[in-house]
């Protein structure tokens, strides 16, 4: 009994439990929604979103962590800048600019071999979208114009960018879509094809989910993440510069500096995202030329709150919205139509990210429910939403 | 006599530390009650509790002896209670008389009568001798005058219980006197006033009675009139205070920090312009920059500690030209700063206590490897200047430093600043809004640092800091030095004409 009481008292119990009860909250409403458009099938319906990838077997739970590694990486890159005092939204722009970065060097360097092809494809597009937030980093800066609007702009002009340069240099003009990438390019497997596969039929035809390393390397860049923003010298300048500018001047740290720093780390993370999600073969996604902003990067903004901007937190959360996803997919077994799928699942993401109100009201809650049980024996903890290091 | 408000054993509690522990208080009708005590002694929290901000864990608060249950400001109001807070709440762009009847606005069919909210201020603000426009844009008016509109929001509202928090912290001389008069007119009215604070000579000037609190314990109430100044301050702080300040006569060293035709920040707008600045300041003295506020002194210490660019001049420390120098680098040659305003420049008020010790430090070799912090290091260290300075708080090193006391907010700042062993403290309105003890104890700290050798400069607005603390004066108007002063030779009169730009000396070096 003692040691629950603890746990209750961490800090990062606090934040994991309102996470959760805020994603409860969000598959509720789509419940609601659900009985609405179509009772009769509602609840076989909401059985399949919640088994998410999972309804078709070890594949889909492939293509679940597939699909959350660009969101690993654009929740990262959301959820930095957050920390350091930026609302990034332009994540998109970033992400679709690394994404073009990484198939262009995947297509057309075919002289590199093979680890290297890949390697330098991912960090030109960690480059590419680092630099395609520069610009509004040094405008935040030096000319002091808000990173929303500027980012928002970037985000168009990306899109539009990326659209004419795919036209222009890799396109396949049969299937609509940016060319594959070359073999060497593909990000190794890594063994993950040896879990997530399902066998097809009597033949025995192996059907292999497009999962690679790249979930590997999103994890280990959110514990980098982590580490740098909690135990390093740099990630306490760059959280004291978001907390306050002026003091943070005062102890003579650069701000200025840091605001483009932090944005350009945003940047890099996004757009090593959209390489991860890109490079990998002919199975995987290809950039398709539409007037349609990376909903990639957009999602980054839910994924980062839900995980409340923590680097850990924003893994499990990027997997959680991709496994929602994924069971929306398979609702058109059932006779949904493919919008109220989209508004279902769109629902219970932003839903989750309530997760940041309800962790100020949790503590309260309970302090209310503590106080009714035992009245004027003397209240505990009024927790202001401290940050826990 | 009998009481509109009686607060009977109120106790608070927050985490790690009883705020209010059994403490009672009675106010009369038509009398000011001045409720005084240190910082962080529960001054805020009793009010708090009253406005209905905090439920209290125990007691029972009476409105004209019937018990009351005060659950939010809106039952407040309903009783008639009302406050004026530290920190004015206006609307910036709305005008006074927007500002005066937000929330309770009279309507018809949904449109708004101004016209008799306007009369009814009118009446209202003549009634008090308040004169205030009101159609004038509150951002356009000064902090004195806001303040009258935040009485008015009161009176419009038929409180008859005011409560002011510490209203004279952001007013002049001058202003403070008309508060003083404002607050009898409507004693004498009938309302009730609570008054919180931590002056003596505010209280011995307008209160009845005084009810006194410690460490968030009661201490007792006496009749103002009755008691001396010492008595009330032992009262508050539990000891004796000593007014006056004992140190030695000062043995000036060599010159540490020199500046020699300074000008600055002409271009800014809305800013002192600093012209020709000459002045030094020698290891083992305490030279203080005395002026009414808004002469420049902002401007002066942004320029040497390289928050503000300069135009002209030289500024060096040591015998080192540190004109050029960034603000790190002005840090690293021994510069300490205890800034004016420690929300915005001095604290990081989301980072923990152990974090904001560490500001000027972290990225030095004791708290950092390799660019990793060492948090064993930042512990302990920590944990050594919260000892060494008395700095309490709820949990230690780990509180955030948004949720100190301001007391004790000022005294991690100064333990930072002072343990960084500076060549020169530059020391701006250290005392600010503390109480008795913690001036105390801060003036004890400048002079000791003078008396290690070090170089203080201190910019202070309170003529009895300058005269005790100080060994010589420089008076700055209008962003010149006009005088220099040996506080033992000077008189406050004389120091007051020259801060008033009434009088000025021919410096032999202008």
């Amino acid at each position: 009994m003692g040691s629950l009481k603890k746990l209750v008292n961490l800090p990062g119990f606090n934040n994991a439990l309102s996470s959760m009860v805020a994603i409860g909250a969000g598959l509720l409403f789509g419940l609601i929604i659900l009985l609405v458009s179509n009772p009769a099938e509602a609840f076989p319906g909401f059985a399949i979103i919640l088994k998410g990838g999972v309804s078709t077997g070890a594949k889909g739970m492939g293509q679940v962590l597939y699909f959350a590694t660009p969101l690993i990486l654009t929740g990262l890159s959301v959820g930095f800048a957050f920390k350091t005092g930026l609302f990034n939204i332009g994540a998109s722009g970033q992400f679709i600019m690394g994404a073009f970065a990484a198939t262009y060097i995947g297509v057309k360097w075919t002289f590199l071999p093979a680890p290297w092809h890949w390697l330098v494809a991912l960090a030109c597009a960690a480059l590419v979208g680092g630099l395609w937030a520069l610009i509004p980093g040094l405008l935040k800066a030096y000319l002091n114009v808000h990173e929303v609007i500027s980012t928002i702009m970037m985000n168009y002009i990306g899109m539009y960018l990326a659209n004419f340069l795919v036209k222009s240099s890799i396109y396949d003009s049969k299937k609509a879509l940016s060319m594959n990438v070359a073999e060497s390019a593909v990000l190794p497997k890594a063994g993950l094809d040896k879990i997530f596969f399902n066998r097809m039929g009597a033949s025995g035809h192996i059907d292999l989910s497009t999962v690679n390393c790249g979930i590997y390397i999103a994890i280990l860049v959110a514990v980098v993440m982590y580490i740098v923003l909690n135990k390093t010298t740099f990630g306490y300048e760059l959280k004291a510069c978001g907390y306050n500018q002026e003091a943070s001047r005062y102890a003579g740290i650069n701000a200025k500096k840091n605001v483009v720093l932090s944005m350009v780390i945003a940047g890099a993370l996004a757009g090593l995202g959209g390489a991860l999600l890109y490079l990998s073969g002919a199975g995987g996604r290809h950039i398709k030329v539409v007037d349609v902003l990376a909903a990639e990067g957009f999602n980054g903004i839910p994924v980062a709150l839900l995980g409340l901007s923590n680097p850990i937190g924003i893994i499990f959360s990027a997997v959680f919205i991709s496994h929602i996803t994924m069971g929306g997919n398979y609702l058109q077994t059932l006779d949904f139509v493919p919008e109220i799928i989209d508004i279902i699942v769109a629902c219970i993401i932003y839903f989750s990210a309530f997760s940041l109100i309800l962790r100020n009201l949790l503590p309260r809650f309970l302090k209310w429910r503590k106080s009714l049980k035992h009245d004027g024996e003397g209240g505990n903890s009024e927790r202001e939403g401290g940050e826990n290091r | 006599m009998e009481y509109v408000i009686e607060m009977l054993h109120i106790t608070k509690q927050f985490p790690g530390i009883i705020a209010n522990d059994d403490i009672t208080l009675r106010l009369q009708r038509g009398e000011i009650h001045a409720l005084l005590g240190e910082n962080g002694a529960g001054k805020s929290t009793l009010m708090s509790v009253l406005f209905g901000l905090y439920q209290p864990e125990k007691g029972v608060i009476k409105k004209d002896g019937n018990e009351v249950r005060i659950k939010d400001p809106n039952d407040a109001n309903a009783l008639g209670i009302g406050m004026v807070h530290q920190h004015f709440k206006l609307v910036h762009n709305f005008t006074v008389l927007q500002n005066i009847i937000l929330g309770v606005e009279t309507t018809k069919k949904g449109f708004l009568l101004m016209e008799e909210a306007r009369e009814k201020v009118v009446s209202l603000s003549e009634k008090y001798g308040l004169s205030v426009d009101p159609d004038a844009l509150v951002s356009d008016i000064t902090v004195g005058m806001q303040q009258r509109v935040e009485i008015l929001k009161m009176l419009y509202r038929d409180n008859e219980i005011l409560i002011f928090d510490e209203p004279t912290a952001v007013l002049t001389p001058q202003e403070i006197e008309e508060l003083m008069k404002i607050m009898k007119g409507l004693c004498a009215e009938g309302k009730s006033i609570l008054f919180i604070t931590h002056k003596l000579n505010e209280i011995k000037a307008v209160a009845d009675r005084c009810t006194v609190l410690r460490k968030g314990k009661y201490v007792g109430t006496v009749e103002v009139a009755q008691t001396s100044k010492e008595e009330m301050s032992e009262m508050m702080v539990g000891r004796k205070v000593d007014f006056s300040i004992a140190k030695d006569p000062s043995s000036p060293g060599e010159k540490a920090l020199q500046v020699s035709g300074l000008h600055a920040g002409g271009k800014l707008k809305g800013k002192k312009t600093l012209a020709n600045i000459n002045f030094d300041v020698c290891k083992g003295e305490i030279v203080c920059i005395a002026g009414i506020d808004g002469n420049g002194q902002s401007e002066l210490v942004y320029a040497l500690t390289g928050l503000a660019p300069i135009e002209q001049g030289k500024i060096t420390l040591n015998g080192k030209d540190i004109t050029k120098y960034s603000i790190r680098k002005r840090n690293m040659e021994g510069m300490s700063h205890i800034p004016e305003d420690r929300h915005k420049h001095g604290l990081i008020l989301d980072y923990s206590l152990e974090e904001n010790l560490v500001l000027k430090k972290y990225y030095t070799p004791e708290f950092q490897k390799n660019g990793f912090l060492r948090f064993d290091q930042m512990e302990e260290y920590a944990d050594r200047l919260i000892q060494e300075y008395d700095i309490r708080s709820g949990q230690g090193r780990r509180t955030v430093a948004r949720s100190m006391s301001g007391g004790n907010q000022q005294k991690a700042i100064v333990a930072r600043e002072i343990d960084i062993d500076p060549e020169i403290l530059i020391a701006v309105q250290p005392t600010r809004g503390l109480d008795v003890g913690a001036i105390e104890y801060i003036h004890k700290q400048l002079i000791e640092q003078r008396d290690q050798g070090k170089a203080v400069l201190l910019i202070s607005l309170e003529l009895d800091e300058v005269m005790n603390v100080s060994d010589r004066i420089l008076v700055i108007y209008e962003g010149e030095i006009v005088a220099e002063l040996d506080p033992k030779q000077t008189s406050i009169q004389e120091l007051g004409l020259y801060m008033a730009g009434g009088k000025r000396q021919e410096r032999r070096d202008a």
